[in-house]
C-alpha cells in the first residue's frame, strides 16, 4: 500500500497540472466560443486570416509557440513589459504562464469543436426563437448554446486533455520551476534527466494515464446525458 | 389590414408583389412552389429584408424604405408557424409553448395558456419532448406556441404540407377554427387549393414572385381558371351558398345561390347556414334546352360569357348564372355541334357538387378589397 501512495513531488506536479489545465480551460472558453461563432456564422475580410492565426499552434512547432509567447509576454516582451511597468505583473515563469502556453496550444482544439458543433444547428430553430419574441442574443442563450452544449462539452475535454499534455511551449515560455510550472510532463521529463528516475518516470507515466483515462470517461457519461435530454 | 408592396431580388429570382389583406379571416397565398409565397410571409416576419417597399398592419408600418423604418423581429408581434414545426428540442412541449409568451408583457397577453392548450387539444403533450411527438401533434405545438404571443397577425407557410393525408384531417380543423376562437387575422401560404378552399376567405394569387390577383377566393378562383396557375383538374368554380331545406327522405340537402338551386347530399348544416361548394369544370355539362328526362338533378340557367381555346379536344366555357360564375368542360366536338358562342343562353347541368368548407360567414364577416397592383 506503501507504493500507492503520492510522493509530495508527484503531488504537487498533480495540483499543479490540474490549476494550469483549469485555468487554461476556463479562461479561453469564452473566447472560444466567440471565435466558433465567428467562424461558423459570420462572414468577414480576413476570416481566412483569422481562421489560420486560430490554428497556427496546431503545425507549429510548441517550441516555436512558446518563444512566441516569451518574445512577447516575457519582461522584455511588447506586452510584458507593459504589464510589468504599468501593474507590476510577471507572467512570464509563474503558473500563469504555463496556463497561458496551455491555453494557446488547446485553444484551436477547442474552437475546432465548438464551431463544427455550431455549423450543424438548424438555423431554422433560430429564425423561429426570433419570430417568437427573442432578441439575437437571447436566441444564442436559450437556443443556440443549449444546442451545442454537447460540442462545446468535448471541446472542453479536448482541451482539459490538451492542457495537461502541453509540453514545449511550457518548457520555453514557462521554463521548468517546481511547485511553480513544474507539471506531470515536465516532472517525467525531470525523472528522465537524473540516473536512476526510471521508477519515477514510471510512477509519473501511470498517474498521466489514469488522469486522461477519468476525462475520457467523464467525458463519455456527460455526453450521453445530454444527448438523451435533447432526444427526449 | 395588412398592406404589403415589397420588392426584393435574390439571385437569379426576383419578388416584387402588392396585395391588401381585411383585418380578420383567412387570407391564402397561393400559388406554384416557387412562385415567392414564403418570400413574401419571410418580409412580412422580417425573416427577410425586403430591396423596397413598405409593410404595414392596420397602418403601422413594420418596413418602408421610403421612411428608413425596418422594426427588429421582436417588436413586429407577427406570429410565425412553420411548414417542418421548428420546435425545441431540448425544451419540454410545455417550455416550447411559454418559450415566446413569457416575452410577451402581461398587458398584451391576450390569449391564454389553458385557452389554447384546451382548444389544440395538446394537455396530455405537456411533458414531453417534441422527439416524441408525431407529425401533427408537432404542428399543433407549432400553433399553440405562436397563438401564445398574442401575435397581431399569424403566418403559416405550409403548416400541413409535411402531413400525411391523416395527419392533414387531424391538423385542419384546429387552423379552421383559429380565426373564430382568437380573432386573429391569419395569412396562409399553401399551393393546395383544396386547403384555400376550407380555410380562406381572401386569396392572394402569387405567380413568378408577383400577386397576380387578389380578392374574395370565390371571385379569383373563377379567374384563377386561364392564369396557367392551377392543373386542368382543379379547374372549376367556388359558389357560396345558403342551404334552404333538407330532404331527409332522399338523404339530401338543398343549397340556394343566386342562379338556383343545388342539391348535395345531406349534411348537418341548419337552414339558413352559409356554406361553400366547389363545382370541377369536368361536372359541369352543357344543354341548350332543359333536359325533362334526364339524371341530372342540378339544373340551372346561364349564359355563355367565353369560351377559352380548345386544350386536347376539350373547351372550357365560362358561364354567369344570375352573377355567380360557373365553368363548364365539354367536348370541342360538342362545342361546334351546339354552336356555342358568348351571349347564348343554355342550361348547365352539375354532375356532382364538393361541399369545400360548412361555417363560411359564421365568424365576423369578410370584406375584401384587396385588388390587383399588377405591375
Amino acid at each position: 500500500m506503501e507504493a500507492l501512495a503520492l510522493t509530495e513531488l508527484e503531488r504537487e506536479a498533480l495540483w499543479l497540472s490540474l490549476r494550469v489545465s483549469f485555468w487554461a480551460v476556463a479562461a479561453s472558453l469564452p473566447v472560444g466560443i466567440a471565435c466558433a461563432w465567428l467562424l461558423a456564422r459570420r462572414d468577414f475580410p480576413g476570416k481566412v486570416l483569422v481562421d489560420g492565426l486560430i490554428h497556427m499552434p496546431l503545425v507549429l512547432p510548441p517550441v516555436v509557440t512558446g518563444y512566441i509567447l516569451l518574445v512577447t509576454l516575457g519582461r522584455r516582451g511588447v506586452v510584458g513589459q507593459a504589464l510589468w511597468e504599468w501593474f507590476g505583473v510577471q507572467i512570464v515563469f509563474t503558473w500563469k504562464a504555463a496556463a497561458i502556453a496551455a491555453a494557446v496550444m488547446a485553444f484551436p482544439l477547442m474552437v475546432r469543436a465548438i464551431r463544427l458543433s455550431m455549423e450543424g444547428v438548424d438555423r431554422g430553430l433560430e429564425a423561429a426563437a426570433r419570430t417568437l419574441g427573442a432578441s439575437p442574443l437571447r436566441v444564442f442563450v436559450t437556443v443556440t448554446l443549449p444546442l451545442v452544449a454537447p460540442g462545446v462539452l468535448a471541446g472542453v475535454i479536448l482541451a482539459f486533455a490538451r492542457s495537461l499534455s502541453e509540453f514545449g511551449a511550457t518548457i520555453t515560455f514557462a521554463s521548468n520551476i517546481p511547485g511553480e510550472t513544474r507539471t506531470l510532463p515536465l516532472a517525467l521529463y525531470t525523472a528522465t534527466q537524473v540516473p536512476g528516475g526510471d521508477a519515477a518516470a514510471f510512477r509519473l507515466c501511470v498517474i498521466s494515464a489514469v488522469l486522461a483515462m477519468a476525462a475520457l470517461v467523464a467525458s463519455e457519461v456527460l455526453a450521453r446525458r445530454m444527448q438523451k435530454r435533447l432526444k427526449g | 389590414m395588412l398592406d404589403v408592396s415589397v420588392q426584393r431580388r435574390q439571385g437569379a429570382f426576383a419578388v416584387d408583389a402588392a396585395f391588401s389583406s381585411p383585418a380578420a379571416g383567412v387570407t391564402a397565398l397561393f400559388g406554384r412552389s416557387g412562385s415567392g409565397k414564403t418570400s413574401v410571409i419571410n418580409m412580412i416576419a422580417g425573416l427577410a429584408r425586403p430591396d423596397a417597399g413598405r409593410i404595414a398592419l392596420n397602418g403601422t408600418p413594420l418596413f418602408d424604405s421610403a421612411r428608413r423604418i425596418d422594426l427588429p423581429m421582436e417588436a413586429r408581434r407577427v406570429g410565425y408557424v412553420f411548414q417542418d414545426g421548428r420546435l425545441f428540442p431540448h425544451m419540454t412541449v410545455r417550455a416550447n409553448l411559454t418559450y415566446g409568451m413569457r416575452l410577451v408583457p402581461a398587458a398584451q397577453r391576450v390569449i391564454g395558456f389553458d385557452a389554447v392548450v384546451g382548444m389544440l387539444g395538446i394537455e396530455p403533450l405537456l411533458d414531453r419532448r417534441p422527439a416524441k411527438l408525431s407529425g401533427g401533434e408537432k404542428q399543433r405545438v407549432a400553433i399553440g406556441r405562436a397563438l401564445l404571443t398574442s401575435p397581431r397577425l399569424l403566418l403559416m407557410d405550409e403548416p400541413l404540407a409535411a402531413l400525411d393525408e391523416t395527419r392533414k384531417g387531424e391538423v385542419l380543423p384546429f387552423v379552421a377554427g383559429l380565426p373564430k376562437e382568437f380573432a386573429i387575422p391569419i395569412v396562409y401560404v399553401s399551393h393546395s387549393l383544396d386547403e384555400i378552399l376550407k380555410l380562406a376567405d381572401t386569396l392572394v394569387l402569387m405567380n413568378a414572385g408577383t400577386a397576380v390577383a387578389a380578392g374574395p377566393v370565390e371571385d379569383v378562383v373563377g379567374r384563377l381558371h386561364l392564369s396557367g396557375a392551377l392543373d386542368a383538374a382543379e379547374a372549376g368554380a367556388v359558389l357560396t351558398t345558403v342551404v334552404e331545406e333538407h330532404d331527409a327522405a332522399h338523404h339530401l340537402t338543398l343549397l340556394r345561390f343566386p342562379g338556383g338551386r343545388i342539391a348535395v347530399q345531406r349534411m348537418d348544416q341548419p337552414a339558413g347556414a352559409q356554406v361553400r361548394v366547389r363545382i370541377r369544370a369536368s361536372e359541369v355539362g352543357i344543354a341548350l334546352e332543359p333536359p325533362r328526362h334526364s339524371s341530372f338533378q342540378n339544373v340551372f340557367p346561364a349564359r355563355i360569357v367565353e369560351l377559352a381555346p380548345p386544350r386536347d379536344g376539350q373547351v372550357d366555357i365560362r358561364l354567369d348564372a344570375a352573377g355567380a360564375a360557373v365553368w363548364a368542360r365539354i367536348t370541342s366536338r360538342a362545342c361546334e355541334t351546339m354552336a356555342l358562342e358568348p351571349g347564348l343562353i343554355v342550361h348547365a347541368l352539375v354532375k356532382s357538387v364538393a361541399l369545400t368548407r360548412a361555417d363560411v360567414g359564421r365568424h365576423s364577416p369578410v370584406r375584401a378589397d384587396g385588388e390587383v397592383h399588377a405591375p
